[in-house]
């Protein structure tokens, strides 16, 4: 049968094999000087690795110079030691004599002593504080001589010791406190303070010194140890230390064997904290406080640091392929775990326990892991933009061509990941602003050149993830809007009136009004009958927003937001005529509150705004759904101005405003059937069923009521501008 | 019911040599080659003890540990930390961590297997 450990063995070789080669690429880079902490981690790595996988074998020769080399290295990745050019050629010879003890080893003959002893001053030489490896060598030979004593029963040590300070401690700025956490850091500890000396308050010398401590420490350490703590102090205080020896296997516990083995039973880190706070009320000392809360902030530093290192190495991450269809059902099934959790913790307000009870708090660590299960579930459906801006260099090259203009592409955040959905969806709308940013928003070459530009234009294309939605910008550096040409033409297709009085902003966002096309000629690429109109629509119809910003010569940026899911919606609860509803935010422009003069009834049930200059249809809300037969008194409600797909506005009345809430969406078609003007429902806290408004049915529809009563708006206009 | 031992560490030959040990000693024995792989197998299984390594690509045992405690399913679990690392600070670190115990490599499997025991009880 073959020997498991001779194979194993050979598995160690061949590791050290891809080790030796990975140190000498990496410490090859370095020498180019790429010496960012991931080139040198795998450096230390390769070597760290093959020290403790020669130490199962015993290859000490192979074990105590990796281990020097090692040390060396921590020394770069740790920055008390720089990687100069010489320190780096002393760590390729190294790499090179490590690569000969591995060949010995393997081999089993003994490696050159003289080279080794050689190296060994050169990483002396560099180590500027040569002594931190001899401290850490020493540590190394310590736990030899451990298993030389080859101890097979187990051995506790529990030190008594009694510390008490003299005046002249204090007097020489000693700090009891620092002495006392030295020495739990030996070990377990029980701290006691003793105040039997303390004289009454009016005999009390201020300078004098009355206390001392008792401690009991379960550590393996020897007494010098011990005495080495308070080697400054020696001769400022009394210190009896005594020893007993237990036996016991318990937290604490630290057990040596033979082979080098050592094995430490840690104390339980809360054990320690309690001591930490028993000790903290005995010294009442604010110093201590801040000393305590360093280490953990380190800490969790620290943490950050491994999260970032695995973020940017998550190419190589397993990956399952899974249905869509149980991702969907999962995330539906925790839609229904957050409504759920939400109703608990209403009915657990509502029942009149306090914040502050057990069972609170137990609810709020629940609404914390709701939440985190409601990301992390919809993390799954999370894709990043790469495959849509993947697509974009080609169609950038054609339109170019098509063009005869020079473009390039910049793109920018691939990797910002969006639910699949959005990704799918929002591919034709960036073609189509992509297309446009190079057939409008770029000029020919020879306007560029004479402008002072570069002939070549640029396109930027990117990504990024803003207050939880997704944003990608389109920007070119062309001409920018053609603020003139488009009013013209927005007066010629009788969008606004001639004597508008629209601002920059306003101006430039007549674009994506429907049926508004600049082109001086509908070309090829960019106006085959859609223009920017429906870019907006498929963007709204995603729950998102457009947006453009120009800089007249300078170039233009399109701006679409986009929520990063759409199973759940950012919406505002409102109420009407005792319904709670939802309307979403991503639809809504401002919120008002209407004032008699403004408001001019047409015929019919139609009543319109007048804002700003213009006139915005109005439409109840509550009245619109059914649920009252009567118009509402417009000035006893709050309006919302919102926008529709087809960029209509409308002001919506309603009773009351509640707030923004992020809801759950769940379908009417699945659980009970379609409903005009009703785009989704939710259920609220309470328990109670919410609809979610569809505002384009509802804009749409009075906008045809609008359209009808169009003639008489005209009128009116002239009527009250003659008023 | 045997015991079921996750070991994690990145060189091949250490896990090896671990399977071997544990096996023989009647555990079942998993591995994961560094701390996100170990967090993965983790999601489908509930080893009694977890040895885990320090210096490992990707994710590193720190952070295992630390992920570790923060899995309310998983805080219970020992985590031994087996390792070259000598230094006091990597071993606070650990302790921090949330790491039961501290064996230092060489290790000798008979202990190793006495200190599982002792830690899956």
């Amino acid at each position: 049968m073959e020997d498991p450990l001779a194979a194993i063995k050979i598995t160690f070789f061949q590791e050290c094999d891809e080790q030796l080669s990975e140190l000498e690429s990496g410490l090859l880079a370095m020498e180019n000087g790429i010496a960012d902490s991931e080139t040198v981690n795998a450096v230390f790595r390769a070597v760290h690795s093959m020290k403790g996988g020669a130490g199962i074998f015993g290859f000490d020769t192979l074990i105590s110079f990796a281990h020097t080399f090692e040390t060396a290295l921590d020394g770069v990745r740790s920055g008390t030691l720089s990687a100069t050019a010489p320190v780096i050629a002393v760590f390729l010879r190294a790499a090179d004599l490590l690569a000969d003890l591995v060949r010995a080893a393997r081999e089993n003959t003994a490696g050159d002593e003289a080279r080794i002893n050689a190296l060994r001053m050169e990483f002396d030489k560099i180590n500027n504080s040569a002594t931190v490896d001899n401290n850490v060598s020493a540590e190394l030979s310590d736990s030899i001589k451990e298993n030389q004593r080859n101890s097979d029963k187990i051995e506790e040590k529990l030190w008594k010791i009694i510390f008490t300070p003299d005046s002249t401690l204090y007097l020489n700025a000693n700090e009891t406190t620092f002495l006392l956490r030295d020495v739990r850091r030996l070990g377990k500890t029980n701290i006691e303070i003793d105040q039997s000396r303390l004289p009454k308050l009016q005999d009390l010398d201020a300078e004098g010194a009355f206390l001392s401590w008792n401690i009991t420490l379960e550590s393996d350490c020897s007494e010098s140890d011990i005495r080495d703590l308070f080697e400054f102090v020696e001769s400022d205080c009394t210190l009896e230390i005594s020893l007993e020896i237990t036996d016991g296997f318990k937290p604490g516990k630290v057990i040596t064997g033979d082979n080098g083995f050592k094995f430490e039973f840690f104390t339980p880190v809360d054990e320690e904290e309690i001591q930490e706070s028993n000790l903290l009320h005995s010294m009442q000392s604010d110093s201590e406080v801040k000393q305590l809360e360093v280490p953990q902030a380190t800490t969790s530093l620290a943490i950050q640091n491994i999260k970032t290192k695995a973020d940017s190495a998550n190419v190589a991450v397993a990956t399952i392929r899974v249905d869509l269809d149980r991702v969907d059902r999962m995330i539906d099934l925790v839609g229904e775990l957050v409504i759920n959790e939400a109703m608990l913790s209403q009915r657990v307000l509502e029942a009149g326990i306090a914040r502050s009870s057990g069972v609170a708090m137990a609810l709020e660590e629940l609404e914390h892991l709701t939440r985190e299960i409601q990301d992390s579930v919809m993390a799954i459906r999370a894709q990043p933009v790469r495959s849509v801006f993947q697509r974009m260099p080609r169609l950038v090259r054609e339109v170019a061509t098509m063009t005869n203009k020079q473009v390039k592409l910049i793109t920018e955040g691939e990797s910002t990941e969006v639910d699949k959905t959005v990704i799918e969806r929002i591919s034709d709308p960036l073609t189509h602003m992509i297309r446009n940013a190079i057939d409008h928003g770029l000029e020919s070459t020879e306007v560029r050149l004479a402008s002072g530009k570069p002939a070549e234009g640029t396109v930027k294309l990117t990504a990024l993830h803003r207050s939880g939605r997704i944003v990608l910008e389109v920007s070119d550096d062309g001409a920018g809007i053609n603020r003139p040409r488009v009013r013209q033409k927005a007066i010629e297709n009788g969008l606004i009136s001639s004597d508008a009085q629209l601002t920059d902003e306003e101006t430039d966002n007549l674009i994506f009004l429907p049926g508004f096309s600049t082109a001086a000629t509908l070309s090829n690429i960019s106006g085959r009958g859609v223009g920017m109109d429906v870019v907006r629509q498929s963007i709204q119809a995603l729950g998102g927003r457009i947006s453009i910003s120009s800089w007249p010569g300078k170039g233009s940026t399109f701006t679409l937001s986009l929520p990063l899911t759409l199973a759940v919606l950012d919406g505002m609860v409102v109420s009407a005529h005792g319904h709670t509803l939802i309307i979403p935010l991503g639809a809504i422009m401002e919120t008002l509150k209407p004032r008699r003069k403004d408001v001019f009834p047409l015929d019919g049930d139609l009543n319109v705004l007048s804002l700003r200059g213009g006139y915005v249809p109005i439409v109840d809300v509550a009245f619109c759904l059914g649920y009252r037969s009567q118009y509402v008194d417009p000035e006893q409600s709050v309006a919302l101005l919102v926008e529709g797909e087809g960029g209509s506005r409308a002001v919506l009345l309603v009773d009351e405003i509640h707030g923004q809430k992020q809801v759950v969406i769940k379908s009417l078609e699945a659980n009970y059937q379609a409903v005009k003007g009703i785009a989704a429902a939710t259920v609220m806290g309470d328990g109670r069923v919410a609809l979610i408004v569809d505002v384009d049915v509802v804009v749409q529809r009075t906008g045809s009521d609008i359209s009808k009563n169009l003639n008489e708006l005209r009128h009116l206009e002239v009527s009250v501008g003659a008023a | 019911m045997s015991v079921t031992v996750l070991t994690v560490d990145d060189s091949r030959a250490m896990r090896d040599m671990l399977q071997h040990s544990l096996a023989a000693a009647g555990f079942r024995v998993i591995q994961a080659e560094d701390g996100l792989h170990g967090l993965e197998v983790l999601a489908s299984e509930m080893p009694d003890v977890i040895v885990t390594d320090i210096n490992m690509p990707r994710m590193d045992g720190f952070g295992f540990i630390k992920a570790i405690r923060d899995d309310i399913l998983r805080r219970a679990t020992p985590v031994l930390v087996l390792t070259t690392e000598v230094d006091a600070e990597k071993k606070n670190r650990a302790r921090e961590a949330g790491a039961t115990g501290w064996i230092v490599k060489p290790f000798d499997p008979e202990k190793l297997v006495e200190a599982i025991r002792r830690v899956a009880a």
